[in-house]
């Protein structure tokens, strides 16, 4: 559906029909002295040629936009085909409001079905949600979930899933009596430690890990999943780098109970600050506890087939303090660009994206490894990310990379972990080059002999 | 005309009891089940739960909305009727046989005294409709 502002004159029709003069008069409940009666402090108008020119300087001392990267950790650099922006700018979809009545809006509804079916099949999951704001408060609204369904108040994490997941769920869960615990992660292979998992117990609803987890090592999900089964938890997988379903076991075939994720590797710039889009799917004997907005196949009066919200009953404007979420809605647009980024690559396109992002990392990981004075300190399987260990503080050779030799390395672990002051956290993705990579190998190598 | 059987006891909410012991059988009336529409979903407590007397204790879901259930008398669950997952249309068709939805031992058994008689629900429920 088309968003059409209304024109001064339906306006003034609307006002007469209610009996009112100006606009204004709506505002009148409101006592005068908490109105604004001056102009707004902006500066005034520019033409559209200054505008641009304007916005174009600014872009332009953002030197790290153009610098070959090497940054992950929950935001990833992949090529979104032109087809992506292409569709989602048609006028249909590309509004500030979703519409999800189903007379008028049969075109949202079809798009968004299409990416639940999409997202059940990359996570192996019976149910998905029509999404939600982000990865990380995906993840807050499946701890929320677990509770729901198990009515227990104990929620055993990893140290390695995403630090900042970590703390939205923190945020979320912190008036519920949700004890969020986090324990710790093995020094030797950097996945959940065994010692972690003797607190899992019978009054335990979750255990969250995430796979490939914070330092990129992947994590067995189907052991995790029986370990959590043993004592009737539930087992919950945050996936921070969505490319990975395209060469990983889905959680599901893992026996996961509930899978998040973040979208934004799914044709979805990365940028401070979003939009992104947060993937939820579960098993259907978990359906009436999702959160957030599900569209389901039905059929009208002539049997032909449509699209409409359904399970709606588990939603705030029905129940209130009742509802599974306070989210009432879903990140329309986001949706429909990772939708669009799905059905282009298809299943082989995705298979060979994860296949580059897995194949250049290993060469990285393996060229880095080579140089004298650095080593990889976990020794799990991995995906497209990794953790570097160099012979000098890792913060301060990530910027000399950056300023003298044009890299954008990676990520200091110690803004997270601070006994880990050489570490840092290094993603390759197809869209970096051989010539990159070398260009990082060489980097690292003349700025520490 | 609702069905409102002579042996029971029944709250306000339009939920009826029946008491065997310090045991209640609890369940939503004919007038209830008639005036929600078809009923697709039954959500029900876990044996073991604890609710004060007028304390929900679930909801019960139609094609037209959501309600609550609240629990005439306060006590501890001792059953539920599973086969309401799968049938809860049963709640349309047999709202006081097979459509029973929790068994509570009550903590105070006194308390089904100031509940309605079958005559005094009868009468409500005409109440409510004019």
């Amino acid at each position: 559906m088309r968003y059409i502002p209304n024109s001064p004159e339906e306006r003034a029709e609307m006002l007469k029909t209610v009996g009112l003069n100006s606009a204004e008069e709506l505002f009148d409940s409101i006592p005068a002295e908490l109105r604004l009666s001056a102009p707004l402090k902006t500066p005034p108008a520019i033409s559209e040629m200054e505008l641009l020119a304007g916005f174009e300087e600014m872009a332009a001392r953002n030197l790290a936009a153009r610098r070959p990267s090497f940054l992950g950790a929950g935001a990833y650099s992949h090529y979104s085909p032109t087809v992506v922006d292409h569709l989602i700018s048609r006028s249909e979809f590309f509004t500030a409001y979703t519409p999800y009545q189903p007379e008028i809006s049969q075109g949202t509804l079809q798009a968004i079905f299409e990416f639940q079916t999409l997202v059940c099949q990359l996570t192996g999951m019976d149910v998905a949600n029509a999404s939600m704001y982000d990865g990380s408060t995906a993840l807050a609204e499946a701890v929320l979930m677990a509770e729901r369904v198990t009515r227990r108040k104990k929620v055993i994490t990893s140290a390695s899933v995403h630090p900042e997941y970590l703390e939205v769920v923190d945020t979320y869960v912190q008036h519920y009596g949700i004890d969020f615990k986090r324990v710790d992660y093995d020094a030797a292979s950097g996945l959940i430690s065994e010692e972690g998992l003797h607190a899992l117990d019978d009054q335990t609803a979750a255990l969250v890990i995430q796979s490939p987890n914070f330092f990129g090592c992947i994590e067995d999900v189907r052991a995790l999943a029986e370990r959590a089964h043993s004592v009737g938890a539930l087992l919950i997988v945050a996936v921070t780098e969505s490319i990975s379903f395209g060469l990983l076991r889905s959680p599901g075939a893992c026996e996961a109970d509930i899978v998040v994720a973040e979208g934004q590797s799914f044709g979805v710039p990365a940028s401070f600050g979003g939009p992104y889009v947060g993937l939820f799917a579960t098993r259907d004997r978990f359906a009436r506890q999702i959160p957030g907005r599900l569209v389901g196949e039905a059929f009208d009066k002539e049997g032909r087939r449509g699209f409409v919200l359904t399970l709606a009953t588990r939603e705030q404007h029905i129940r209130r303090e009742k509802a599974t979420s306070n989210i009432c809605t879903n990140e329309g647009l986001i949706a429909l660009a990772a939708t669009v980024y799905m059905e282009t690559m298809g299943r082989e396109g995705l298979r060979e994206v994860a296949t580059q992002c897995a194949q250049k990392a290993a060469y990285t990981a393996r060229r880095i490894n080579e140089l004298e004075g650095f080593s990889l300190p976990f020794n799990a399987p991995r995906f497209n990310e990794f953790v570097v260990r160099a012979p000098v503080e890792a913060k301060g050779l990530l910027s000399r990379l950056a300023s003298e030799k044009n890299i954008t390395g990676g990520l200091a672990l110690s803004r997270y972990f601070k006994d880990r002051p050489n570490d840092f956290l290094v993603c390759v993705t197809e869209t970096n080059s051989r010539k990159e990579i070398d260009a990082l190998v060489d980097g690292l190598k003349g700025l520490t002999t | 005309m609702a069905n409102v059987p002579e042996d029971l006891h029944y709250s306000k909410d339009h939920e009826w009891i029946k008491v065997e012991g310090d045991v209640g059988t609890i369940g939503i009336t004919d007038y209830a089940q008639n005036s929600l529409g078809d009923v697709v979903y039954v959500e029900l407590p876990k044996v073991g739960d604890k609710f004060e007397a007028h304390e929900s204790f679930g909801s019960v879901e139609s094609v037209k909305a959501v309600s609550e259930i609240f629990t005439p008398v306060g006590g501890e669950i001792i059953e539920v009727n599973e086969s309401l997952q799968d049938e809860a249309e049963k709640v349309n068709t047999d709202p006081y046989g097979d459509a029973w939805m929790i068994r509570i031992r009550m903590s105070h058994p006194g308390e089904v005294d100031s509940l309605l008689n079958a005559a005094e629900y009868e009468d409500f429920t005409k109440a409510e409709e004019e």
